[in-house]
């Protein structure tokens, strides 16, 4: 690991000839979960402020059962789904009508399979929701009641309840929920690698939402268990592992640390 | 609303795609050659049970021990620390664990195994365990506690007669969601395991799991290999699912509060 230096974060190749980058791979993951993080948030927040704060007690029975067991479909199972379900629906619904009117944006260029980038994302904001969604309601839970009481009485409608009490009162919970969401959509694997497409070198820098690519998970997936003992190659993989390491471990700490301080914090105010 | 769609989508694709291929010589027969339609997951369903067992025997003892360690005797920096440390595995990415374990196991004794697979899968296991096991044993009142305490049961008798066997059902449902969750991992087995066409020949060699064999199927561009994946899945999904429900329904209106993460 330690043959690389500092190119090894910046260049982009990928074959022993000219050595080996893993800029595309760090990009690629951090795209991959940005259109998560961005598409997961609203969802999980709104199913979150639905279950906390109106849904009646059967709705929200059902709905966090299947919020649940959402959670618990393994996720090679999402990854047959992307492949041969959303991958489908991504290519004629969203690729299609937008590579034909903006097709000639660079961002918007790719190949039409629907192996790219926009599909890993959808997928991971889809297996990202479990996680924020209960993990907010938690925290909307434990506001305490006085604070939408107060809200109450100075005559606010219940969506500035919402809004003002609820919502400003667990942001940094949410907040650290969204990182742990984050988290898990950096460390995803197997759903990614079935539809991320699998490019690898400069072909597979992010440059485009429609281009098949390669996140840091999926290429040790995709390639440890064939690199040779001794090769440069592994250790490029196994380098590729301890960036992937350092970053999922500093995320975690710090979503633990919001979450946890919140839980602690407010659950003593109740009282 | 949302979010019911892609879980009613996924559950109605594994079953209608899945159904037509199940057979008794589908769940029995090992792979056929690559390229032509016949052939079955029995190795693979074979080897996921392995698999599990194997990882219940490591992880479970290991798991409940250190619940309950965090629980009864944790109130201190040192149980603190434990308790973050563990948290944050439990969210770590199963494939780092798995390139963790292929360094030190893989690449050490020059070959996929079985071993190495259930360990890693132990080790996403554990902290699960962990969590639910302390989080049900502090559920159990301090007044039983102290009730033992008081006919002069010694501590360590106390907390695996008293209170363990209080906090049974919750510890429990732990474990079982702890091995509904390892059964679906997929990750860290391709490069643990290998995955493999035959059955179960040796531990320290290469093996089949159910995740790995849909994982290859879905990389083989037939379409009898495409349907043998949605059948695997269904397999799969079947055993996942009717754990976790089963757990539910079972546990329903009691008063589990973990701190529930999936």
């Amino acid at each position: 690991m330690t043959k690389f230096g500092v190119s090894f974060l910046t260049g982009t190749n990928w074959d022993a000839a000219t050595g080996f980058g893993a800029l595309p791979y760090v990009l690629g993951t951090l795209l991959t979960a940005l259109i998560a993080i961005a598409i997961g948030v609203p969802i999980s927040v709104g199913i979150a402020i639905f279950l906390a704060e109106m849904a009646p007690d059967v709705i929200r029975v059902v709905v966090s059962n299947i919020v649940e067991l959402l959670a618990a479909v393994p996720s090679i199972i999402y990854g047959l789904w992307g492949l041969y379900v959303l991958r489908i629906w991504v290519a004629n619904y969203v690729q299609a009508p937008i590579q034909g009117s903006f097709g000639f944006l660079p961002i918007f260029s790719g190949t039409s399979y629907g192996l790219n980038f926009l599909t890993a994302g959808l997928i991971l904001a889809i297996m990202i929701i479990p996680t924020i969604a209960s993990i907010s309601r938690e925290v909307m839970v434990s506001v305490p009641t006085s604070q939408r009481e107060a809200a109450y009485s100075v005559g606010a409608t219940r969506w500035e309840v919402v809004r003002m009490s609820v919502l400003s009162y667990s942001r940094s919970g949410i907040f650290g929920a969204a990182i742990l969401g984050l988290g898990r959509a950096i460390g995803e694997t197997m759903a990614v690698t079935l539809v991320i497409g699998g490019a690898t070198g400069a072909f597979a820098l992010p440059t485009s939402l429609f281009k098949p690519g390669q996140t840091m998970a999926t290429i040790l997936v995709n390639q440890l268990s064939e690199a040779e003992s001794g090769s440069l190659q592994l250790s490029a993989l196994l380098g590729v592992g301890l960036v992937l390491f350092a970053i999922a471990f500093a995320i975690n700490v710090v979503a633990q640390v919001l979450v946890w301080r919140v839980l602690k914090v407010q659950g003593g105010a109740v009282e | 609303m949302l979010a019911m769609i892609p879980l009613i989508s996924i559950l109605y694709e594994v079953v209608k795609n899945g159904a037509s291929t199940i057979n008794v010589d589908f769940l029995t027969a090992a792979p056929g050659v690559i390229g032509q339609a016949g052939g079955g997951i029995g190795p693979a369903i074979q080897g996921t049970l392995i698999l599990v067992g194997l990882t219940i025997i490591i992880g479970v003892p290991l798991g409940v021990l250190s619940g309950i360690y965090l629980s009864e005797f944790g109130d201190n920096p040192v149980g603190r620390v434990i308790r973050f440390l563990n948290d944050v595995l439990a969210e770590f990415p199963s494939v780092v664990i798995g390139v963790v374990i292929f360094t030190l196991i893989v690449l050490t004794f020059r070959s996929f195994s079985v071993i190495a697979g259930a360990l890693a899968l132990s080790i996403i296991m554990l902290p699960i365990i962990t969590r639910s096991t302390e989080e049900s044993l502090k559920l159990v009142p301090n007044s039983i506690r102290d009730a033992s305490m008081a006919l002069g049961i010694r501590r360590w008798r106390t907390t695996l007669s008293v209170v363990l066997t209080t906090a049974r059902s919750g510890v429990v449902t732990g474990i079982l969601l702890a091995i509904a969750r390892v059964a679906g991992e997929s990750a860290p087995l391709v490069f643990t395991i290998l995955g493999s066409q035959y059955f179960f020949s040796a531990l320290s060699s290469p093996m089949d799991a159910l995740p790995l064999r849909i994982y290859r199927l879905a990389l083989l561009p037939y379409p009898y290999a495409q349907a043998q994946g949605w059948g695997a899945a269904l397999v799969l999904i079947l055993m996942v699912l009717v754990v976790n429900i089963g757990v539910r329904w079972a546990t329903r209106g009691r008063l589990y509060s973990r701190r529930s993460r999936p």
